[in-house]
């Protein structure tokens, strides 16, 4: 499981924090800078995971993290996550960011702070991975924007358009799936 | 002063719209966000920054309390606080505000309300109680988003308790026709999953049917539940072993959608999952592994080294490879993999080659050999991770010959290392392996450097350990090395030595700079040279003493340091010089403000003037017999029993004494151990005279044992610990102060603190007075004993109790004969192989049932795991089961019950083979049911009488066999039972038909006054041919569980009965601690053995309710508190409660 997302700048300046696991407002705040403070000491050649923060719970703790430009990615994880997966989970996620906000950097997210959660929430859901498909990340994320779009108009025409976002639907990616391959046979239900 | 802040805020952009940068470009100039943000960018200090953030959280505290503010304007400002919040400034004041906007808001402004909540509170927060209603809601919209959101924010955080109260909701979402909105319903069960495993048992199914969900999304999410679960256990799962194996094989084969595809690689976060759990599945079974080595041979093949993410599948294939049952190709492929992994120049390979090296390093120790020069090169890597990976891969391979080369690399990292986590888990392991590998007499060359074999080099290392370690070492570490040093290895030479090698070392140290040296170094120091300097001839105790108290005089020494040095000169404070020097200390210490201190100091005054008593009380070279503690705080006994003559009142436990505090109600002082049978067996202990009710249940859990012995093994009783202390402080009695006396007798100790501890209650004893508080911790000490000697004797009595009779007992309630159970039957201690035996072949008659089980019996073996998890569950389960029930034999009974009580007693076992035949007698009506073993009664001249009790819903069967052993005609056999506790009446009598043939005599048995176990007594008289009419006496004995059924009623019941009921008992029990939550682990063993009713629970509290046959009932009341079961029962009849209780506490003592 994803125990927390922490993105960061150069300096240590949080820019998007995400824990799925409770900590006080303190401790939050200590994990960061212990965490930027491993991070930060690391040149550009040497591995992306880090073990024993001590702070997020010891030894079945890893932190991995990718560092762009001014911008560190860390994901902070358990056992039960592949290293090399969630190492390309960052960069999903990254060229997701990169995609909603054409050429993302910093600033974008520092002003839209509440815009990557959403992306966020869209690739992590409560600590665990839900899609690591890109197109599928940006089209449910655009649905959430047309919502926006059309509440615009909500004040113009009330009825017409609140009825417009309620039957609205989520997009559907023709995914061709063909599913009838995968025949998982379905498992008899033990008979007690 | 806000219109100032305005104004400062409004002024800000214009400021800095000078250098808007192309990301902010993008931003309207007004956006108060903006204007925040540019205002912190542009601030050079801390200070400042503060300063700004608490006047825009002051104005946003303004604005959102305002009713002016619009749903739109109070989303703007939510996004201001979650970003002040993101900066660690707290912003409290919004949180009921961000609530508010999630209830009332639409579309987006929900939207930020949800995030605003997810960020800010914790599933504890009180707060977010206020949005379940909002979730309910939310979860039915028709709106997908809102459906959507709800369902984010629910996995993301939400009120254990609540979750109830949603469950349908998201269940029923399981099902909905869009696939995200299954995903992640999905995934919410599987955070349900996680916080409170028990409220989705049920769903277990439901899981199943995501995992065949069309969508490979969706199937995908349920990978994460079956992952957990799995590893929780792995045997209920392997039925699906082969569906895994088919979706790994297609996903491998490319045939899901290119959409699936990341860098061509077909779904990998899907492949890596489902490796992972087929290396659990298939951990430690051949047969399940053989089903994965094509997939995985064909894994291995595909993953063509191009890409990242195609190593992170290779990865989990050879970590796979080698956790499940080896084949020999599949190895070797692996090997030349993490060989490949290794001498990769890409450094993340290069770590995670080495991670696998260790990780197969114990089966493949050659594997290491060929990459001996990539692991040395890897150990002067400028990357300290992979320089403790390897480390970590050396510690791992250590044995006599590299041990000193490897600990010498630990130590040059050590030295290095600045991390405290790295410096307490290095640490751990040097001193380990020097802890492992001391005398082994490892004579070494090493770079010119001849190494003495062990002693010094062991002394050396520690000394490096605990100087680099500083003061964050564990605790242990020192410990475990004093042990070692006092214990010490085989030869008495060698340990001479090697205490001489350690003083000599510590007392060159102390000469030297001890400034740098940890707290803890310092205190191994003290002891070593108190207990052990007399060794060195050329060492002067005035030497030492002078040493000890410079570091008594620094300023840096720690109290604790200072008392443990205090001790070592207790130790050596002889001669004249000696006792100068220790009045002199002692004086300045005295008056410490440090009660340890001072107390140190006393007794060094004290014993440095006493050269008789020091010598007695700390006895040079103590021998090295292990200690005897008496735990049971037996040498106070004789003083409390003193204080009691004199008048003092006897001990009440804490909850007793509230309860006489709040009810003026006079306690119920009648004898309860009177009530008792048992208590007139051969062994009563004085127990019972003790007026207090708890004294009953100590003096119960030693009944227990001679119980099963009947006699034949009293003495165990007298073993072990005298039980002087019950749960509620001293037991009155006269036995007991002989007893004391042998331990108060002064057994030379040897450890300093257990010294202490002597030489510190001899000095307060003259002080001790009955009060509660150290009352308290005998009471725990004593429980605690308590509890160990009863689980003792139930060690002999069930012999062990692991999961094996728990698996059997699910079994049992479906039908008591099935050839699926036989295998475990056989497991079980309890239920003797003979038993199975007579099971198996004597149950033809009820030819439905045993032909169904016989046919499924392989299936229910696969299945039966899972129908374990599923019997977990608290409330519903018990619906489930009876839905389950094969042909409405008997409702469910658990078979434990019947198992217990079967006497183990190996004499009786004797008799087995005539339990064989006998069980074929039993009526046809009573064959299904679950029954205890048939014992002998008696044996008399021409007749073996023979019973069991069979466990109906209603009531208990006594069913008595009566066997012709002659050849000679029985006639007029009478058999008359009566019993003062219970009711017996006469069901039926078969009488035999010729000779040689079982009579059967049926009795219904009815509870009239609960006690522990019931006994009945019989006679049996008969006449042959020729000669007088003989008699016989028998009895026979059944525990009250055996009347006990569960009694289902709802909370409000529950309520209204609690308070109807005037006869109750208090009583704490241990909690089960396995894994799962403790309270529902251990309701749910009681359930089990009990056969209770689990009526509710709610967070640390449960309540429960049980009948005793027929219709009488009691309720039990379960709280956690400090670790501890609260249990307070009541009932409308007397006694049982407190024989429940007694139940309870073996039931968990057996578990």
């Amino acid at each position: 499981m994803i125990k927390a997302i922490l993105i960061f700048n150069n300096h240590g300046k949080p820019r998007l924090i995400r824990f799925y696991q409770y900590f006080t407002e303190d401790m939050q705040q200590q994990i960061i800078r212990e965490t930027f403070h491993l991070v930060s000491k690391r040149d550009d050649n040497v591995c992306n995971f880090l073990e024993g923060g001590s702070l997020i719970g010891g030894s079945d703790y890893k932190l991995i993290y990718r560092h762009y430009a001014t911008l560190y990615f860390v994901f902070c994880v358990d056992s039960s996550e592949s290293e090399l997966g969630i190492l390309d989970l960052i960069q999903v996620f990254v060229e997701t960011l990169d995609k909603c906000f054409e050429n993302v950097c910093e600033l974008d997210l520092i002003f839209h702070m509440d815009k990557v959660h959403y992306i966020l929430q869209e690739v992590v859901m409560g600590g665990m991975v839900l899609e690591t498909n890109m197109n599928e990340i940006v089209a449910q994320v655009e649905v959430q924007n047309r919502m926006e779009k059309s509440e615009g108009g909500l004040s113009a025409a009330p009825a017409r358009a609140v009825s417009a976002v309620k039957n609205m639907n989520l997009p559907e990616i023709p995914r061709n799936i063909n599913i009838g391959d995968i025949n998982i046979k379905v498992p008899s239900l033990s008979p007690f | 002063m806000s219109d100032v802040v305005e104004k400062t805020l409004t002024a800000l952009p214009s400021l800095l719209s000078l250098d808007s940068q192309p990301g902010a470009a993008k931003l309207s100039s007004t956006s108060k966000l903006g204007n925040l943000i540019r205002g912190i960018t542009e601030l050079t200090s801390k200070h400042e920054e503060e300063k700004l953030i608490h006047r825009e959280l002051a104005s946003i505290k303004e604005q959102v309390s305002s009713p002016n503010t619009s749903m739109r304007q109070m989303k703007e400002l939510m996004v201001r606080a979650i970003y002040c919040e993101s900066l660690g400034y707290e912003a409290s004041f919004s949180y009921i505000h961000a609530i508010k906007l999630a209830q009332q808001g639409t579309g987006l402004e929900k939207r930020v309300g949800y995030l605003a909540v997810s960020l800010f509170l914790n599933e504890n927060h009180e707060l977010l109680l206020l949005l379940v209603n909002t979730v309910l809601k939310d979860l039915q919209s028709t709106n997908l988003i809102e459906v959507c959101m709800a369902l984010t924010v629910v996995s993301q955080m939400f009120p254990k308790d609540m979750i109830p109260a949603i469950l349908p909701l998201v269940e029923e979402k399981l099902n909905h026709p869009k696939e995200i909105i299954r995903r992640k319903a999905v995934l919410a069960l599987y955070k349900f999953y996680l916080i409170a495993p028990n409220q989705v048992q049920h769903i277990h199914n439901k899981f199943r049917k995501a995992l065949c969900d069309k969508d490979p999304g969706v199937m995908t999410a349920s990978l994460h539940i079956y992952l957990q679960m799995i590893q929780e256990n792995a045997e209920g799962y392997k039925d699906l072993t082969a569906s895994f194996v088919s979706i790994l094989k297609q996903v491998v084969g490319g045939k899901l959608p290119i959409d699936f595809n990341y860098h061509s690689v077909p779904a990998p976060w899907l492949q890596i999952q489902l490796i992972r759990i087929l290396s659990l599945l298939g951990k430690n079974d051949q047969r399940t592994s053989e089903i994965m080595y094509e997939v995985l041979d064909e894994s291995l093949r595909r993953a063509e080294m191009n890409h990242n993410i195609t190593y992170a599948i290779l990865y989990e294939c050879v970590k796979c490879i080698y956790t499940i049952h080896p084949k020999s190709d599949l190895l070797e492929k692996a090997a030349k993999c993490i060989g490949n992994f290794v001498l990769s120049p890409k450094i993340n390979l290069k770590y995670l080659g080495l991670k696998a090296l260790t990780y197969v390093i114990q089966q493949d120790p050659k594997l290491a050999l060929q990459h001996q020069m990539t692991i040395i090169e890897c150990l002067d890597h400028p990357d300290l991770i992979i320089k403790r990976e390897t480390l970590e891969l050396l510690f791992r391979i250590t044995n006599t010959q590299n041990v000193v080369v490897i600990v010498e690399k630990m130590l040059e990292f050590l030295r290095m290392s600045t991390d405290d986590y790295t410096t307490i888990d290095l640490v751990g392991k040097v001193a380990e392996l020097a802890e492992k590998y001391p005398s082994d007499c490892v004579c070494f060359s090493y770079k010119n450097y001849t190494y003495a074999p062990d002693n010094e080099w062991f002394i050396e290392t520690m000394n490096t350990v605990f100087s680099l370690s500083g003061d964050t070492m564990q605790p242990d570490i020192p410990n475990s090395f004093l042990k070692l040093l006092s214990e010490g290895f085989e030869s008495v030479e060698e340990d001479r030595k090697l205490r001489l090698f350690a003083v000599d070392s510590y007392v060159t140290l102390l000469k030297g700079e001890t400034g740098k040296l940890p707290q803890f170094f310092l205190q191994v120091i003290s002891w070593v040279l108190g207990e052990y300097s007399h060794l060195s001839e050329e060492l002067k105790p005035a030497t030492v003493l002078e040493l000890l108290q410079k570091l008594l005089d620094r300023k840096q020494t720690s109290s604790e340091t200072k008392s443990w040095a205090l001790m070592a000169m207790t130790k050596l404070c002889e001669g004249r010089a000696g006792v100068s020097v220790a009045q002199q200390v002692s004086e300045t210490y005295i008056s410490s403000m440090d009660t340890v201190l001072r107390q140190r100091a006393q007794e060094l005054q004290h014993l440095s003037q006493d050269s008789e008593l020091r010598a007695r009380v700390l006895p040079r070279d103590a021998d090295l017999e292990p200690l005897e503690v008496d735990s049971s705080l037996s040498f106070l006994d004789g003083f409390v029993s003193e204080a009691l003559a004199a008048g003092a009142a006897p001990y009440k436990p804490p909850h007793q004494r509230q309860e006489e505090l709040s009810q003026a109600k006079v306690l119920s002082l009648e004898p309860y151990g009177l009530s008792l049978p048992i208590s007139m067996s051969s062994c009563s202990i004085a127990d019972r005279q003790s007026p207090t009710l708890l004294s009953m249940s100590s003096g119960l859990s030693g009944d227990s044992t001679d119980l099963s012995h009947k006699g034949g093994s009293t003495t165990l009783k007298f073993e072990g610990v005298k039980r002087v202390w019950g749960k509620e402080g001293y037991l009155a009695q006269k036995e007991s102060v002989e007893e004391a006396v042998q331990v108060e007798a002064p057994s030379p100790l040897r450890s300093t603190s257990q010294q202490a501890e002597v030489v510190g209650s001899h000095s307060q004893t003259p002080t001790l007075t009955p009060t509660p508080e150290p009352e308290q911790e005998k009471q725990q000490l004593a429980s605690s004993l308590f509890f160990g000697i009863s689980s003792q004797s139930s060690v002999c009595l069930m012999g062990k109790s692991g999961p094996t009779p728990q698996r059997f007992r699910r079994k049992a309630k479906g039908q008591s004969s099935s050839s699926g159970a036989t295998e475990q039957m056989s497991n079980s201690v309890v239920f003797t192989s003979t038993t199975v035996d007579n099971l198996l072949c004597n149950n033809p008659p009820d030819s439905t049932i045993t032909s169904e089980v016989d046919v499924s019996s392989s299936k229910h073996t696969s299945e039966l795991p899972q129908g374990l998890t599923a019997a977990n569950g608290t409330c519903d389960i018990e619906a489930e089961l009876t839905d389950s029930d094969l042909k409405g034999s008997s409702p469910p009974l658990s078979g434990d019950n019947g198992l217990e009580n079967a006497d183990p007693d190996p004499h009786e076992n004797l008799d087995k083979p005539q339990g064989v035949c006998l069980s074929s007698h039993l009526p046809a009506e009573l064959s299904g049911l679950c029954r205890s073993e048939i014992t002998p009664l008696c044996t008399l001249q021409n007749l073996d009488l023979s019973a069991c009790h069979v466990h109906r819903e209603d009531t208990i069967v006594l069913v008595v066999f009566i066997t012709n052993s002659s050849d000679s005609a029985v006639q007029h056999i009478r058999l008359d039972l009566d019993s003062e506790l219970l009711e017996v009446s006469c069901v039926s009598e078969s009488p035999a038909k010729d000779v040689r043939s079982v009579a059967v005599y049926l009795y219904s048995l009815t509870v009239r006054r609960p006690a522990v176990h019931v006994e009945l007594a019989g006679t049996v008289s008969y006449q042959v041919p020729v000669g007088t009419p003989q008699t016989a006496q028998f009895s026979y004995k059944l525990p009250l569980t055996a009347f006990i059924r569960p009694l289902t009623v709802s909370t409000e019941e529950y309520g209204t009965m609690w308070l109807a009921f005037s006869h109750d008992t208090k009583q704490n029990l241990t909690l089960i601690n396995d894994g799962q939550e403790p309270l529902v682990a251990t309701l749910n063993v009681l359930r089990k053995k009990l056969q209770l009713h689990v009526v509710e629970v709610i967070g640390v509290e449960g309540i429960l309710a049980c009948k005793l046959l027929q219709d009488q009932p009691c309720l039990m009341h379960f709280r956690v508190h400090e670790g501890a079961l609260a249990v307070w029962l009541r009932s409308p009849v007397p006694d049982l409660p407190d024989c429940l209780i007694y139940h309870c506490q073996r039931a968990l003592q057996e578990h």
